[in-house]
């Protein structure tokens, strides 16, 4: 494959050595060299962006959500930018899920990355057949189910917005699927409760979550006195939604600290992705920002080593669901490694909290 | 494992050379070392707009007006814009040594004839910008080269000077006829195909002239080569809305996404009147009602 070649001046974020931090992590069993990964519909099938960056130096590629037969997705207009973020009704265009194995999954295995495979279905009977279609494809790192896009045909299957239907499917793809493939599922911001919907899911057999999808949102073109997009609604991404996204993954991790997350939403930079692991997450991806600097998924895993390094934090475990110590242990100036009088493991010390990290 | 091979395409931070008023547009020149050897014509860049601490996420698509590949910046392109939103009166207001982060050479650039054919060159408003590239590019191969160029008013016409130079033939036309002849570039078009037997049309400009160039061009049993304008996020591929519905070799029609699959077109095979839908025989189209 074809790179780009990279030549940025000198820039604030610029990050030359990466210190020497254990990066390493497991994502509800899969370990992962990197813990920033792309997100599902912003970097197609990985292809694109090793133009860009060596895609098998991140954590894994999401994948586009695939469905079971091919897709042509909506008309245009498709987006709307808006501040800080972007509105998006591709309406989950994509070449079905057997063209995909055939040609996007088998290419990412001859290229060495590691893949997740986001899937989506109007049914519980096209979830099961897109999770048993992958049943028998090697070397596919974990599974992500899309229960949560606002784009799907019909709106009122919704899954991700009502704790049993989204269950359900989560279920159906748990029983289809290889026992040591991680199931994921992708939940919604637009419900009242996260926290039930989280529950609900992980009582289904969910092996983690990921989180969190667009919200639903709206633009409308006050020169044409019209919805800005062709499918009238989209999904708001982008920093615009960060701080909803850390703050689901916080109640989340809260509530059930065992449960590993994988926490996205308008991760921009390695601090970014820092307020996402100490929320709670085990790992991030890295989404819309994609669309602005191609590069983004490796220089954020860059960045994120970084910023633990200068914080203290000798291994990435260390740091998940560190913002959930009591504020009476939070460390003193100068990381957590000294504030613990050089106690290598941060979180070994507050086995009492009740919300620690995973460790 | 795959390895890697010899980049296409380059991902920069371009210094900013000039910036100048070309009628109602501007010129802008920015560094982009590594760039210009990878151009054609027909290639586009995305640009990132706003500085490091942008909120405007998307990047602007511009065609690649000309690249220098030596001097003392060590590769430069220049691209042609008009103000029509915040992202372009951004980069307006760009002074002289700010940066702003460039990826390209983007696209399919237009596909070359084989043979010294004759070719017709049109377009309208700042379409213009890369079609002087392209000119070099088939006059290099001995093809005539005749050029037409229209916008709404005089101010809108792009290039003309260069036009003049490259073309063995300049027709010009205004909506308003403040320069050249009154009326649209289609108006002149038979004509001048007619007059040059023209083998290959090759146009840039707003959709609904793309769509009445291919229909002239395949009238005359020319081929027809479009370079379309279609909002993008990425320019790289991986956003998906930049999509319009093309007929494939198959004769399949699928949504094809114009960042890489075009911004050329064959101008057979858009399916003009559809741009803007799905069609129903579309792959993977809605059984009925579209994906609401």
């Amino acid at each position: 494959m074809t790179r780009a070649v990279i030549t940025h001046g000198p820039r604030p974020d610029a990050v030359s050595a990466v210190p020497d931090v254990d990066m390493t992590t497991n994502l509800a069993g899969a370990v992962l060299p990197s813990p920033v990964l792309t997100a599902s519909g912003c970097a197609a099938a990985g292809r694109e962006l090793d133009q860009f960056f060596d895609i098998t130096q991140i954590g894994a590629v999401v994948t586009k959500s695939i469905m079971l037969n091919p897709r042509s997705g909506r008309a245009t207009p498709r987006m709307a930018e808006t501040p800080s973020g972007m509105l998006n009704s591709i309406g989950l265009q994509g070449p079905g899920i057997d063209d995909f194995v055939d040609r996007d999954l088998a290419w990412l295995r001859a290229r060495g990355a590691r893949s997740v495979v986001s899937i989506a279905g109007g049914s519980i009977d096209e979830y099961t057949r897109l999770a048993s279609k992958l049943r028998h494809v090697p070397d596919i790192t974990a599974i992500e189910v899309n229960i949560s896009c606002p784009n799907v045909e019909d709106r009122g299957l919704v899954f991700a917005c009502h704790a049993a239907s989204a269950a359900e499917v989560v279920a159906a793809v748990r029983r289809n699927t290889a026992p040591g493939i991680p199931v994921l599922a992708k939940l919604s911001p637009d419900v009242t409760d996260i926290v039930e919907i989280a529950r609900a899911v992980v009582d289904a057999g969910a092996d983690g979550l990921s989180m969190i999808n667009t919200l639903l949102g709206m633009v409308i073109d006050t020169d044409t006195l019209r919805p800005a997009l062709a499918g009238v609604t989209g999904g708001l991404s982008g920093p615009a939604i960060r701080p909803v996204a850390v703050r689901c993954v916080y109640q989340v991790h809260a509530a059930m600290p065992d449960v590993p997350i994988l926490g996205m939403g308008g991760i921009r930079n390695g601090l970014d992705a820092l307020e996402f692991v100490l929320a709670g997450a085990s790992a991030v991806s890295v989404g819309t920002v994609t669309f602005h600097d191609p590069s983004a998924p490796l220089r954020v895993s860059r960045e994120l080593a970084v910023a633990l390094a200068e914080r203290g934090f000798e291994r990435l475990e260390d740091a998940v669901g560190y913002a959930h110590r009591h504020p009476d242990l939070a460390p003193v100036a100068g990381g957590p490694a000294r504030g613990h009088g050089g106690d290598a493991d941060p979180l070994v010390a507050d086995a009492d909290l009740t919300a620690g990290g995973e460790g | 494992m795959t390895a890697p091979s010899q980049p296409r395409v380059v991902q920069t931070t371009g210094e900013v050379l000039g910036l100048r008023r070309a009628g109602d547009y501007h010129v802008l020149t920015l560094t982009a070392p590594g760039l210009p050897e990878l151009t054609r014509p027909g290639h586009f860049v995305a640009l990132g707009v706003g500085g490091p601490h942008t909120s405007m996420l998307l990047r602007r698509a511009f065609s690649i007006h000309s690249v220098q590949s030596r001097g003392v910046y060590g590769g430069s392109l220049e691209i042609v814009f008009a103000t029509h939103g915040k992202g372009t009166e951004w980069l307006s207001r760009l002074h002289r040594h700010d940066q702003v982060d460039i990826v390209g050479p983007l696209g399919r650039p237009f596909a070359l004839p084989r043979e010294p054919v004759s070719c017709v060159l049109v377009a309208g408003g700042y379409g213009s910008a890369p079609m002087f590239m392209l000119a070099d590019a088939l006059r290099a191969r001995g093809c005539r080269v005749d050029v037409v160029l229209g916008a709404a008013t005089e101010s809108k016409l792009f290039g003309v000077l260069d036009a003049k130079r490259i073309a063995a033939t300049l027709t010009i036309t205004t909506d308003d006829g403040s320069a050249g002849e009154k009326g649209r570039v289609t108006d002149v078009l038979p004509g001048v195909l007619e007059r040059t037997d023209a083998d290959v049309v090759y146009a840039c400009g707003p959709m609904p002239m793309l769509r009445a160039v291919a229909k002239v061009a395949a009238a005359h049993g020319a081929y027809s080569q479009c370079a379309v304008e279609e909002s993008m996020a990425c320019g790289i591929g991986i956003c998906m809305t930049c999509v319009l519905p093309v007929v494939g070799d198959d004769g399949v029609t699928r949504m094809l996404r114009s960042c890489v699959d075009g911004p050329v077109f064959r101008g057979d095979r858009v399916r003009w009147d559809e741009v803007g839908t799905v069609p129903p025989d579309t792959l993977g189209a809605p059984v009925s009602g579209g994906h609401s």
